[in-house]
């Protein structure tokens, strides 16, 4: 592995310890042999892996067999995969923007200290702490007709006439029910990394544009916004990849349904290697994931240092 | 002056009662599930009168409720040991110590948050299959504890990089050995970045379901989440909704408890050392 590689040229600045430092560096290494082992054999043999098996045949059980470029090929004539494509793109400009603006939102609300701050930062990120799973069974409860109480509540305000079926009436439905779930799961997280972000701002740069006269608008356009820059490209990176790979509230809240209307990319993958048994055709969708996730990671990551070089200009 | 006032006590009030209203709001969900479990509700386990019911048809669906629950206690168990000690011993290598494919590792590391976990579970299954490691608790602890490598090296790096190095090297000065240094001296001054990497390995692993549903096949090894959605979408006829929220709860509550207990000290020092450090 990397980190049992000793035989490497020692960086030792001095030569009156040469030994010391040799050994000082084996015994480095041995502490991160650990982590290396479980990267090398859980990770990048994977990676590896995923690869070599998208060129085959690869049933579930029987022998794999070479047969490139089929999976790839075959692809492109999956019609659930096209549908899936496109679902997932609007989910996640939808989600993302959603999500953003909620959760910006709170971390606005809860950015101060008063009395009571703490109790709030505390219910918003609640449910956060409970697993994305748990939180899509809930969900899945909670808006039910037999047992949920948001039909009821909704019909006692008027807003509502007959109950509505959140889950399976219809592909919107569906839809928005997994983005409020999904909100309320991930608001709080997001709000807290955004916090962070807003209290590195020194006060001084607010006092002094008040003093210049800004209005609350302007201050948060011209202090909040741009120093706000790295992180708000943070949320937004794991947002939007969070949103591409989205699985759970899918395949647990609305079953991919209705009609296939909420079949996510995930889905597909874990539909074709344990549905159709064909890992070999998984695999290669997985690839195909992958590299458009880093071509987009690295496309974000330019257009965020384009943009920093422009600030300092 | 008594216009400033009156409208300083108008924003206080419209702040309050918008931020209330919004708490309520999220934490509405949690309440519910722990009322609708508990309440009467015909047709479900607990059909007159509030009790228990729901927790004991819980207890006896499927494989029973304590066979899932260990399978969980055992996963959670393993991964949280597993990943505290791989990432102090990793830190501590980061931190304090330069050997050849130092960075290159770190680098490794980190790249595990950018490959989707898709990418890795399909090849996993194959993998572990060739281990001996398929459909096993500890395989699935191994893969979970990958997935918690970047975030818990990142965070025990940095806690050992924030402790004054004159401190291990006066220690070896006087002859201690560099694992004597690490035990003695500064686990202790590491602790909060442990409980924050044991909390959020618990928090992953205790409800991960994706994970477990593809690398594990047979029911007696179903951790409690995937049992859980096993009972919403494999049922004919009615899904007893009300069961399902008795196992929403049992799932929920040792998370909200322990975060709840450590968010104070250690989750806030988290979030401001490490996503500016």
């Amino acid at each position: 592995m990397v980190a049992s590689n000793t035989s490497a040229p020692s960086t030792a600045p001095a030569r009156a310890r040469p030994r010391w430092a040799a050994r000082r560096q084996q015994i480095g290494a041995a502490y991160a042999a650990p982590a290396a082992v479980i990267v090398g054999v859980f990770f990048l043999v994977p990676l590896v892996l995923v690869l070599w098996m998208s060129l085959h045949d690869w049933p579930l059980i029987g022998e794999p067999a070479f047969n490139l470029p089929a999976n790839y090929a075959a692809i492109g004539r999956n019609p659930l995969f096209a549908d899936a494509v496109a679902f997932t793109l609007k989910y996640t400009v939808i989600v993302t923007i959603v999500l953003f603006g909620s959760a910006f939102g709170l971390a606005l609300g809860v950015q101060h200290h008063r009395r009571g701050v703490g109790l709030f930062r505390t219910a918003f990120f609640l449910p956060g702490a409970v697993g994305f799973a748990t939180a899509s069974l809930l969900f899945y409860g909670l808006l039910s007709r037999d047992l949920g109480p948001v039909n009821p509540i909704l019909q006692a305000l008027g807003i509502l006439h007959r109950p509505v079926s959140w889950v399976g009436g219809s592909a919107n439905l569906a839809l928005g029910s997994s983005i409020g779930l999904v909100v309320w799961r991930f608001a709080g997280f997001n709000m807290l990394i955004l916090l962070n972000g807003l209290q590195a701002i020194p006060d001084d740069l607010y006092e002094a544009a008040r003093i210049d006269g800004a209005g609350r608008w302007q201050q948060f356009t011209a202090i909040t916004l741009p120093l706000m820059r790295s992180t708000i490209a943070l949320v937004l990176i794991v947002m939007i990849t969070g949103s591409l790979l989205a699985f759970d509230q899918f395949y647990i809240l609305t079953n991919g349904g209705p009609d296939n209307s909420t079949t996510s990319i995930v889905m597909v993958i874990v539909r074709e290697a344990f549905t159709r048994f064909d890992l070999g055709s998984a695999a290669a969708v997985s690839v195909v994931v992958l590299a458009a996730l880093i071509a987009l990671n690295v496309l974000q990551l330019q257009i965020l240092r384009r943009g920093d070089r422009h600030g300092d200009s | 002056m008594t216009r400033g006032v009156m409208s300083n006590r108008l924003a206080r009030g419209s702040y309050y009662t918008t931020m209330t209203a919004l708490a309520i709001l999220f934490l509405f969900p949690l309440v519910w599930a722990g009322w609708a479990s508990v309440k009467p509700t015909p047709g479900s386990g607990q059909p007159v009168g509030y009790g228990l019911g729901n927790f004991v048809k819980l207890m006896h669906y499927g494989q029973g409720l304590p066979t899932y629950l260990f399978n969980s206690i055992v996963i959670a168990t393993l991964t949280v040991t597993g990943t505290v000690v791989v990432s102090t011993l990793g830190g501590y290598a980061f931190a304090r110590f330069r050997f050849p494919g130092r960075d290159l590792l770190f680098l490794a590391i980190l790249a595990i948050l950018m490959v989707p976990y898709p990418t890795l579970l399909i090849p996993l299954y194959v993998l572990l299959g060739w281990l001996d490691l398929q459909n096993s608790l500890v395989g699935l602890a191994l893969v979970l504890m990958m997935f918690q490598l970047p975030f818990a090296t990142f965070i025990m790096r940095n806690s050992f990089e924030a402790i004054p190095r004159e401190l291990d090297e006066a220690a070896m000065v006087d002859g201690a050995t560099s694992f004597q240094v690490l035990t003695h001296i500064l686990l202790h001054g590491v602790r909060a970045g442990l409980v924050t990497v044991g909390l959020f390995a618990f928090l992953a692993s205790w409800s991960d379901f994706v994970v477990p549903l593809i690398l594990i096949s047979s029911a007696d090894r179903f951790p409690l989440p995937v049992a859980v959605v096993n009972m919403q979408q494999n049922v004919f006829g009615s899904i007893d909704y009300a069961v399902l929220e008795a196992g929403v709860v049992v799932l929920a509550v040792p998370c909200i408890l322990l975060f709840l207990i450590l968010q104070r000290g250690y989750v806030r020092g988290f979030m401001s050392g490490s996503l500016r450090g």
